[in-house]
C-alpha cells in the first residue's frame, strides 16, 4: 500500500481488497454449506432402494468421493475462470444458469430504472414536507408495504389486475424470441411487485438521510441566509447524504438480483431464484454453488460500489488539508 | 432604492423589539424562555447582549431575523425592522430580509459552514441569489472583504473547503458572509466562545474593524462581559430570559446596578493567598509521548507540592491533557518517569497496584460523557467506594451520603439519574466520584470549562475549600488564566508539548514575562471597554520597533 500515496486511491483499493477476501470466505462458506446439506444427489437420483456400491459408482463417476480441500481448490479455481463445471444432470452450468441470470438482471435493472429516482424524489419531497400531509401520506403507504410480504404484494396485484381487470398476464412466461415490449407487457406485475418492496425501502432511507443533515447547524445557517427550503434541502442536505442513501440503494440492487426468488417463482419467470429453487430441489451442487457464488458478488460488488461512492463524496477525503 | 431606506433607517431604529415573549415546548407543556423583552437598536449602534446559557440570549438573536427554533413559539411583542413587523411577515416574506439586509454569525463556525461545499459559494450564496449581485461583483466583494478581515491569500482563499482552514480563519470566513449583502443588521451569536484565548484576540479584532467600516448595527451575544465591553456600545444584561439591567457599557462596567450584574465578576473575585511550596508528592520527569508519529510531549518535567494546587495552561493541543492523561496511567508514555512519593508508578493503570490508583484521581471536563447516563449517583459513587475501601451495605449508603455531602449535595441526590442533575451538579458528581477514592493528587483537567461563570466560581470555590479540608493536591489544567489567576500556587506554561514557563504563580504571572505566557496573559479579556485598543497599540509598537 506504501506504494500509492493518495489517500482515496489507497482507500479505495483497500475496499477492492476486503471485497476480494469476503469473496474468498463467503466461497469457502457456500461450498462447506452445500456438501453439508442433508441427502445427496445420488440418493435423490437413484432412489432409496439403490445398493451402496451403485451410489459409490455414481459419486465416483461425478468426483465426489474426491477430498474436499481437493474439490474446493478445482471448483474455485475453474470458478474464477468463467467455468462452474457440469450440473449434475450433465449440462454445463454455465448455459443453464447464463439465459436466467440475464432475465433477472433485465428484471432487476428496469424496476432500478424506475424506483432509484423515483424513490430518492420521493424521499425529498417527503424531507420538503416533513410531518406533514404529502409525508405522513407517503410514510403510511411506504410502511404497509414494508410491512407485507411480497408474495402477498404479488397475489394481491395477480388478483386484480390480472384475474379480474384483465390487464396484465398474471404469469410472466417470456422467450428471447419475444419482442421487447411484449416482454415489458409480460413482466408488468413481478416489477411492480418488485417497485413496492424497494421503493418503499430506498424512500423510507432517503428521507432519514436528509432529515438526519438538516438537524445539523449549517442547514440552520442556510435558512438563517434566507435559502428557500427546496434549496437547503438539494444544495445543502443532499449532497452531504449521497453516502448514506448511496448505501441503501446498493441493498435494494443486491436484493433485485438476489432475492426475487419468490417473486420469481409466484409469477413462474424464468430467472435465476427459479434454477436455484430448482437445483436444490434436485440436490444439483454445483449449480447451488454457482447461484449462490453470483448472488454473494452482487451483494458484494455493489456494497463496494457504495462504499466507493460515499469515499467519493466526502470533501475531507476528497480535498485534503 | 436599498439607498433610500438606508437614510431613513439611519434616523429611525434598525430594529425595535418590544415586550418579545417567547414559549419553548418542554415535557411539562409550554415555558416561556423569554420574558417580555424590549430594545432598540439604531444604526451604527452595537448592542451586547450578556447572560448566562439558557438566558434566552439566542432565541433573542434568531427572533430578530424572524426564526424560531423547532418547538418554539412567539406569543406576544413585536419586532420591527425597517417599518414593518416581522412577526406579520410570511415566511417568504422574511426570507427575503434574510442575508440580504439582516445576517447572522453563529457561535461555532466549524459546524456552521456546509461540509460538502467550498468557502466562496457559500459566502456569496445570498449575495449571488437574492441580494442582486452577479457571480464576479460577488466573488470580487468577497476577496475584498477577505483581505480586510486578513484571511490568508485571500485571492484562493474562497477555493476551499471548511475543512481546510482553521478555526479563526472560518469565523472570520463567516463574519464575510454576512456582510456581502452590506446588510443594516448583523446578529453576532457568541462567534469568539469556541476559540482559543489567542485567535479570540484575532476575530474580535475582525469583527470589530468590519463593524465600523461598514457601520452596520450589530448585535452581539456573549457570556463574557469582557468581550461584550470591547464592542457595544450599550450592554443589555439578561436572566431567565428577562431583561435585568441595560446601560451604556461604561457605566454597567463603573455602576452596575442590579447585584446579577455584579455575579458576571463572580470568578475575578475569587483570590485565593499563594502558598508557599511544600514536598514534592508527584514528580514526573523528562516525559514524552506521541500520537502515532506525532509528538505530543517532548521531555517534560513537572512536580505538584503536598496540598498544592498546580495549573497547567495552555492553549488546545500544547498537550496540557496528554500529560494528564500520562500521569493517571491513561496512556503509555514513550520514555520518563511519574515519581509518586519517590516511588516509581507503572506506565500504565493495569501496571499500578491499587493503592497507588487510588492516589491518583482524574476528573474531566464534561461530566456530561464521563458518568455513564445509565448509573444512578448511587452506582456512580458507590463503586470507588466498593472498589478501594471495600465497604459494602450501610457503611457504603454512609459514605456516599458523605461524599455527596462534601460536594454540597443533599443526601436525597443518591437515586438521580446524571440526566435529572443539572450541568453544574453533575461535575459536583465527578468530583464526588473522584474524592471517594481518597486520593491524594486530582488531575482536574478542563473541569469548569463548559459550565456557567457562576456555578463555576461555586465549584471552584467548593474545589479549594476540600484542599484545606482534606489535604489534597490539584494539577489543574485548564485554558483559562483567570482561573489561574485565581487559585493556582503554582504555574506550568505549555506551548507545543514543551514546558515554556514554570514558577509560583507570583512569579509566572507578573513582569518580567516570558513571550509566550506574555501572548497569553495579553489575551485575556480584561474588564473595561479599551482592553482590545491598549492591545492593538502595543502589538504595533512592537512591531514598530523589529
Amino acid at each position: 500500500m506504501g506504494l500509492v500515496s493518495n489517500p482515496i486511491a489507497k482507500m479505495i483499493l483497500q475496499r477492492i481488497g476486503l471485497g476480494l477476501l469476503s469473496l474468498v470466505i463467503v466461497s469457502l462458506v457456500i461450498f462447506l454449506a452445500v456438501n453439508l446439506l442433508p441427502g445427496s444427489f445420488a440418493s435423490a437420483v437413484l432412489g432409496r432402494s439403490a445398493t451402496p456400491d451403485a451410489v459409490a459408482a455414481f459419486q465416483h463417476q461425478l468426483g465426489l468421493d474426491r477430498p474436499m480441500v481437493d474439490r474446493y481448490f478445482t471448483w474455485l479455481s475453474s470458478a474464477l475462470q468463467g467455468d462452474f463445471g457440469n450440473s449434475f444432470s450433465k449440462r454445463p452450468v454455465g448455459t443453464i444458469i447464463g439465459p436466467r441470470l440475464l432475465s433477472t438482471l433485465r428484471l432487476a435493472g428496469i424496476t432500478a430504472a424506475i424506483a432509484v429516482p423515483l424513490a430518492i424524489l420521493l424521499g425529498i419531497v417527503c424531507a420538503r414536507y416533513r410531518n406533514r400531509l404529502p409525508d405522513r401520506f407517503l410514510s403510511a403507504v411506504t410502511l404497509a408495504a414494508i410491512s407485507v410480504p411480497e408474495f402477498f404484494i404479488a397475489y394481491v396485484l395477480m388478483l386484480f389486475l390480472a384475474t379480474r381487470l384483465h390487464i396484465f398476464p398474471s404469469l410472466s412466461s417470456i422467450r428471447s424470441s419475444m419482442h421487447f415490449d411484449e416482454q415489458l407487457y409480460r413482466m408488468a406485475l413481478p416489477i411492480m411487485t418488485l417497485l413496492f418492496v424497494v421503493l418503499a425501502h430506498m424512500m423510507r432511507n432517503t428521507r432519514a438521510a436528509i432529515l438526519n443533515v438538516m438537524s445539523r447547524p449549517f442547514i440552520e445557517m442556510a435558512q438563517l441566509k434566507g435559502e428557500p427550503e427546496m434549496r437547503v434541502i438539494m444544495r445543502h442536505a443532499l449532497p452531504n447524504a449521497i453516502g448514506s442513501i448511496a448505501s441503501v440503494v446498493a441493498i435494494n440492487l443486491a436484493y433485485l438480483i438476489a432475492g426475487v426468488v419468490v417473486v420469481e417463482v409466484v409469477f413462474v419467470y424464468p430467472g435465476i431464484g427459479q434454477t436455484m429453487v430448482d437445483a436444490v430441489r434436485n440436490r444439483d451442487v454445483p449449480v447451488i454453488q454457482a447461484c449462490a457464488l453470483i448472488f454473494s458478488t452482487a451483494y458484494i460488488l455493489l456494497n463496494l460500489l457504495a462504499d466507493i461512492i460515499s469515499i467519493v463524496s466526502n470533501p475531507r477525503l476528497l480535498h485534503p488539508r | 432604492m436599498k439607498h433610500e431606506n438606508t437614510s431613513t433607517l439611519s434616523r429611525a431604529a434598525a430594529i425595535a423589539v418590544s415586550d418579545l415573549r417567547i414559549e419553548a415546548r418542554t415535557s411539562s407543556g409550554w415555558t416561556e424562555i423569554v420574558k417580555g423583552v424590549s430594545f432598540t437598536l439604531r444604526r451604527g449602534e452595537v448592542l451586547g447582549i450578556v447572560g448566562e446559557s439558557g438566558a434566552g440570549k439566542s432565541t433573542i438573536g434568531l427572533a430578530a431575523l424572524g426564526h424560531f427554533r423547532p418547538g418554539c413559539r412567539v406569543t406576544g411583542g413585536k419586532i420591527v425592522f425597517d417599518g414593518t413587523d416581522m412577526l406579520s411577515l410570511a415566511d417568504h416574506q422574511r426570507r427575503k430580509l434574510r442575508g440580504t439586509r439582516i445576517a447572522y454569525v453563529a457561535q461555532s463556525a466549524a459546524a456552521s459552514f456546509n461540509p460538502a461545499k467550498r468557502l466562496m459559494d457559500q459566502v456569496v450564496e445570498a449575495a449571488v441569489e437574492r441580494g442582486g449581485q452577479l457571480r464576479e461583483e460577488a466573488e470580487a466583494n468577497a476577496v475584498a472583504m477577505f483581505r480586510s478581515l486578513q484571511l490568508p491569500e485571500p485571492e484562493t482563499f474562497g477555493r476551499r473547503y471548511p475543512h481546510q482552514v482553521s478555526g479563526g480563519q472560518l469565523q472570520r470566513a463567516m463574519t464575510a458572509m454576512a456582510m456581502i449583502c452590506r446588510p443594516d443588521l448583523i446578529v453576532f451569536d457568541e462567534p469568539t466562545t469556541a476559540l482559543d484565548v489567542t485567535t479570540q484576540v484575532e476575530v474580535l479584532i475582525s469583527i470589530r474593524k468590519a463593524i465600523a467600516e461598514y457601520g452596520v448595527a450589530a448585535l452581539y451575544i456573549s457570556h463574557d462581559l469582557a468581550i461584550v465591553a470591547q464592542l457595544a456600545h450599550r450592554v443589555m444584561v439578561l436572566r431567565y430570559g428577562e431583561v435585568v439591567e441595560e446601560a451604556p457599557i461604561a457605566e454597567i462596567l463603573s455602576a452596575p446596578k442590579h447585584p446579577y450584574t455584579k455575579t458576571l465578576w463572580a470568578l475575578r473575585s475569587i483570590e485565593e493567598p499563594e502558598r508557599p511550596p511544600s514536598g514534592d508528592l508527584l514528580q514526573v520527569r523528562n516525559i514524552s509521548a506521541s500520537y502515532g508519529t506525532f509528538k505530543v510531549l517532548e521531555s517534560v518535567d513537572l512536580s505538584v507540592g503536598k496540598g498544592q494546587t498546580v495549573a497547567l495552561v495552555g492553549e488546545s493541543g500544547s498537550g496540557k491533557s496528554t500529560l494528564g492523561r500520562v500521569i493517571a496511567g491513561l496512556m503509555k508514555p514513550d520514555g520518563g518517569a511519574v515519581m509518586f512519593e519517590q516511588s516509581r508508578l507503572g506506565p500504565v493503570v493495569s501496571s499500578r497496584t491499587k493503592d497507588q490508583l487510588r492516589r491518583v484521581q482524574i476528573i474531566y471536563q464534561s461530566a456530561d460523557t464521563s458518568l455513564n447516563p445509565r448509573h444512578a449517583v448511587r452506582k456512580i459513587i458507590g463503586r470507588p467506594v466498593s472498589f478501594f475501601h471495600g465497604l459494602s451495605g450501610k457503611k457504603r449508603e454512609a459514605r456516599i451520603v458523605e461524599l455527596l455531602r462534601m460536594v454540597e449535595l443533599d443526601g436525597s441526590y443518591i437515586d438521580r439519574m446524571p440526566s435529572q442533575l443539572s450541568g453544574g451538579q453533575r461535575q459536583r458528581v465527578a468530583i464526588a466520584r473522584a474524592l471517594a477514592a481518597d486520593p491524594e493528587l486530582i488531575i482536574c483537567d478542563e473541569v469548569t470549562s463548559a459550565l456557567d461563570q457562576i456555578v463555576q466560581a461555586d465549584i471552584l470555590k467548593m474545589l479549594l475549600d476540600l484542599q484545606n479540608r482534606l489535604g489534597v493536591s490539584y494539577l489543574f489544567i485548564t485554558h483559562d488564566l483567570e482561573i489561574v489567576r485565581a487559585i493556582a500556587d503554582q504555574v506550568v506554561v505549555m506551548n507545543k508539548g514543551r514546558i515554556v514557563e514554570h514558577g509560583k504563580r507570583g512569579e509566572v504571572l507578573s513582569p518580567p514575562y516570558e513571550d509566550y505566557t506574555r501572548l497569553l496573559l495579553d489575551s485575556v479579556p480584561e474588564m473595561s471597554s479599551d482592553w482590545l485598543d491598549r492591545l492593538i497599540s502595543t502589538r504595533a509598537a512592537i512591531a514598530a520597533k523589529q
